[in-house]
C-alpha cells in the first residue's frame, strides 16, 4: 500500500471561497523521493498542511501512512516529520536545546536516533552551543531537518526546505535526502525551483490549486510536444523583444544567459531566424538545439492549460 | 511527563533570555506598588507650613508641640507680617500658615476664648481642606484635653475609632487593590503573549504535529507562569509588609492558597485570550487595555463600587479582581479566617474552572 494517498482533495479560504486546492489526487509510494514543483502561492503548503492535519480539506479524502487525516490525525502526529516552509524552531534556544526539545517532545532521545540525523547533524554540531537565532540560513535548514527526523518518521515532509538557502547548501541538502531515503523514509518535498526537479524520483507540477501532470522528471522532459533552441546575441532584451514579434516563433522564454524558442512548424527554420535577426542588426548570434528541461515543461503546461 | 518537564524547562528558557520579559515580570510590579505606595496615595504627608508665634506662651508652645508630633507637617517658625504671609503663598512652597496672636494663653484663660488665624492655599481645594480639618482636630483635641472645668452644659462628644487602619494609611488601601491589578494583568499578558508568540513564530505548527497533547501544552505553558507569579507575589508582599507597613494579620498559608487560585483565573484568562488573537500585538493589546480598565475600576480600589449606578455594580461582579481585592483585604487587615471569606473563594474558583474550561475547550488543535 501507498504510503500517502489523496483522492479529490480540495480546499477553500475565506468568502468568497477562494480555491487553494482544486480536486488533487496523487499517490505516493513507501521510501519514495516525491517533489511537488510549483511557483508561490500555487497551493503547496496547504496541502502539506492538510496531509500533516494541520488543516481539514473541505472535501476529499487521504491517507497518510495507512491513517486517514481526519479520523486518525492522532495517529498521524506520532509518525509523521514536519519542517514547515518558514524557519520554526526556537530562536532564543541553542542548538542543542532546540534537538533536545524536539527529542523529548517526541518521547525518544537524541541518542536513540542519533545514526539517522548523524551525517546532517555533524556539520552544525560544532555551533551546538549557539542560539538558532544566530544560525546562517543553511545551517537553520540542517538544524530544522534534524529536528523534523529525530523521531525516525515514516513520512516526511518538507515545505519549500531550500528556499533562502545558498547553491552549495542546496546541493549538500539533496544529498542527505537521498541519504535518508535509504533509510526508507518516504519524502515529500515541495520546491519552486524547477532545477531541484531532476533530484526527485517523481514530481507533480502544480499550479493554481491543481496538479498538471505527475510522472518522473524524464517522463515530463520527453513529452516536450517541440523541438527547442537556446539562442543568444549580444542584446538579450531586444532579442526578446523581436523574436516575440516574428511570427514563425511559437513561443520564446528568457533562461538566464539563453532565450528558449520553439518553432510552430516542423521545420524548425533557424537559419532564416538567425539572418532575420542579423538583419535586426543582433551580433554575435548563436543558436543550438537543446531537450526541454522542467521549467520548459512547466511553462508549456502552464499556457495551454 | 518527561514531554511536559521538558516543556516547562523551554518556556523557562524563553522567560530568563528575554530581558523584556524579565523586566515586564518583575519590574512593573514593583514599579506598581512603589508608585501606588508612596506616590499616588491621598495622604498629604509632610506639607510645609509656617507657623507665627506671636504669642510664645505655654498655649502656643503646647499646640505647636502637638502639631510637630504629626507626620503630617513640616514646620518653619517665622514672624511674618501680613504682606510677607501673601509673599510666601505666592513662593508656593508653603501649604498653610497659622497665626497665633498676642497673649494667646492670657486670652484663653481670661475670656474662655480665643481665636487663631489658620490660612491655607486653597488653588488645591482638596489639600487645602485635608490640611486644614487636621490643624482642627489637633486644635479640638488640645481644647478638650484645657477644658475641664468650664465643659457646657451639654456636649456630644463624638468618639470615633477607625477600625483596621486607626492611622488612616492610604497603602492599606491600594496595596490589595495593586496586588490584584498586577498579578492578573502580569498573568494574562504573560500567558497570552508566550502561546500567540508559538503561533507566529510557527513553532506551534511543529508542536501541533508532534504526539503532545494540548492538555500538556496547556498546563506547561502555564506552570512557569504560575511560578513566577507566586515568586511576584511573595516580592509584592515582602514590598508591602517591610517598605509600605502593610499588615498581615491573617494566615500567609491562606493568603497564598488564594492568591494561586486568583492567579490560575488569570493565567485562563491569557490563554482564552491566546486562543482567539494570531498575533502578539493583539494579545498585548487585549490583555493590557482590556484588562487593565475594567481591572481599575471595577475592583473598588481606586473607586468605591458602592458609587456607582446599578448596572456597572453588578458588572463588577464577573471582573475576578474585585473579589480577590476583598478576600486580601480581609485577611491582610482584619486577620479573618477562610469562613468569612468562603463565597468570595468559590466565586473565584468558579470563574476559574470556567475560564479553563472554555479555554481548553476552545483550543485548536488545527492552525484554522
Amino acid at each position: 500500500m501507498n504510503d500517502v494517498i489523496v483522492e479529490n482533495l480540495s480546499k477553500y479560504f475565506g468568502k468568497p471561497p477562494l480555491t487553494a486546492l482544486d480536486n488533487i489526487s496523487f499517490e505516493v509510494g513507501k521510501g519514495e523521493l516525491f517533489g511537488l514543483i510549483g511557483p508561490d502561492g500555487a497551493g503547496k503548503t496547504t496541502l502539506f498542511r492538510i496531509l500533516t492535519t494541520l488543516l481539514l480539506p473541505n472535501s476529499g479524502k487521504a491517507i497518510v501512512n495507512g491513517s486517514d487525516i481526519v479520523k486518525d490525525y492522532k495517529a498521524i502526529r506520532k509518525k509523521v516529520g514536519y519542517m514547515p516552509g518558514k524557519f520554526s524552531l526556537y530562536q532564543d534556544l541553542s542548538v542543542e536545546e532546540n534537538l533536545h526539545f524536539f527529542a523529548t517532545i517526541f518521547d525518544t532521545t537524541i541518542a536513540a536516533n542519533y545514526k539517522l540525523i548523524e551525517d546532517i547533524y555533524k556539520h552544525i554540531e560544532p555551533f551546538k552551543k549557539r542560539r538558532a537565532g544566530a544560525l546562517s540560513g543553511g545551517m537553520k535548514q540542517k538544524l530544522a531537518l534534524c529536528c523534523a527526523l529525530i523521531h525516525r518518521p515514516e513520512v516526511l515532509f518538507l515545505d519549500e526546505p531550500t528556499t533562502g538557502v545558498d547553491s552549495v547548501s542546496r546541493k549538500e541538502f539533496w544529498e542527505m535526502l537521498k541519504r535518508l531515503k535509504q533509510e526508507g523514509i518516504t519524502i515529500l518535498v515541495s520546491t519552486p525551483y524547477m532545477d531541484e526537479a531532476n533530484l526527485c524520483e517523481r514530481i507533480a507540477l502544480i499550479q493554481d490549486g491543481e496538479i498538471m501532470s505527475i510522472d518522473t522528471p524524464q517522463n515530463i522532459t520527453a513529452t516536450y510536444p517541440y523541438s527547442l533552441f537556446a539562442i543568444k546575441s549580444t542584446n538579450m532584451s531586444q532579442l526578446l523583444t523581436d523574436l516575440r514579434q516574428y511570427d514563425p516563433i511559437n513561443s520564446v522564454f528568457s533562461f538566464g544567459e539563453y532565450h528558449h524558442i520553439s518553432f510552430k512548424d516542423e521545420k524548425n527554420d533557424t537559419d532564416t531566424t538567425l539572418a532575420y535577426l542579423q538583419n535586426l542588426g543582433h551580433t554575435a548570434l548563436e543558436c543550438h538545439p537543446i531537450s526541454a528541461n522542467i521549467e520548459d515543461c512547466f511553462i508549456h503546461q502552464m499556457s495551454t492549460k | 511527563m518527561k514531554q511536559f518537564y521538558s516543556f516547562v524547562r523551554k518556556e523557562f528558557y524563553h522567560v530568563f533570555r528575554d530581558n523584556k520579559t524579565l523586566l515586564m515580570l518583575f519590574g512593573l510590579p514593583i514599579t506598581q506598588i512603589v508608585l501606588f505606595g508612596f506616590a499616588l496615595s491621598n495622604e498629604i504627608k509632610n506639607s510645609n507650613i509656617v507657623i507665627c508665634d506671636y504669642a510664645n506662651d505655654q498655649a502656643s508652645h503646647e499646640i505647636i508641640d502637638r502639631i510637630a508630633v504629626s507626620r503630617n507637617f513640616d514646620i518653619k517658625k517665622m514672624i511674618l507680617s501680613e504682606d510677607e504671609i501673601e509673599a510666601t503663598f505666592k513662593e508656593g512652597d508653603v501649604k498653610l500658615v497659622l497665626v497665633f496672636p498676642n497673649n494667646l494663653n492670657q486670652t484663653l484663660i481670661h475670656s474662655k476664648t480665643a481665636q487663631i488665624q489658620i490660612i491655607a492655599d486653597a488653588t488645591d481645594p482638596n489639600t487645602a481642606s485635608t490640611l486644614t480639618a487636621y490643624i482642627q482636630a489637633i486644635l479640638n483635641s488640645y481644647q478638650a484635653d484645657m477644658g475641664g472645668a468650664n465643659k457646657p452644659a451639654v456636649q456630644i462628644i463624638p468618639e470615633i475609632r477607625m477600625l483596621y487602619n486607626p492611622e488612616l494609611k492610604g497603602a492599606t488601601n491600594f496595596v490589595p487593590g495593586v496586588m490584584a491589578l498586577v498579578l492578573f494583568l502580569i498573568c494574562v499578558l504573560m500567558t497570552s503573549v508566550s502561546i500567540v508568540k508559538e503561533k507566529e513564530t510557527g513553532t506551534m505548527e511543529i508542536l501541533l504535529v508532534s504526539p503532545m497533547n494540548p492538555l500538556t501544552i496547556i498546563i506547561a505553558k502555564a506552570t512557569p507562569y504560575f511560578v513566577l507569579s507566586l515568586i511576584n507575589l511573595t516580592v509584592i508582599l515582602l514590598m508591602s509588609i517591610f517598605l509600605l507597613d502593610m499588615p498581615l494579620n491573617g494566615s500567609l498559608a491562606l493568603l497564598y492558597l488564594v492568591s494561586s487560585i486568583f492567579i490560575l483565573c488569570a493565567l485562563a484568562a491569557g490563554l482564552l485570550i491566546s486562543n482567539s488573537t494570531d498575533s502578539q500585538q493583539a494579545a498585548m493589546l487585549i490583555s493590557l487595555m482590556g484588562m487593565l480598565l475594567p481591572i481599575m475600576l471595577f475592583t473598588g480600589f481606586l473607586f468605591p463600587l458602592e458609587n456607582m449606578p446599578m448596572p456597572l455594580q453588578i458588572f463588577a461582579n464577573i471582573v475576578p479582581s474585585k473579589w480577590y481585592y476583598i478576600i486580601v483585604k480581609s485577611i491582610m487587615i482584619k486577620g479573618l479566617g477562610i469562613m468569612p471569606i468562603l463565597k468570595e473563594t468559590l466565586i473565584l474558583t468558579g470563574m476559574t474552572l470556567f475560564l479553563l474550561l472554555v479555554s481548553l475547550k476552545k483550543f485548536k488543535i488545527r492552525l484554522a
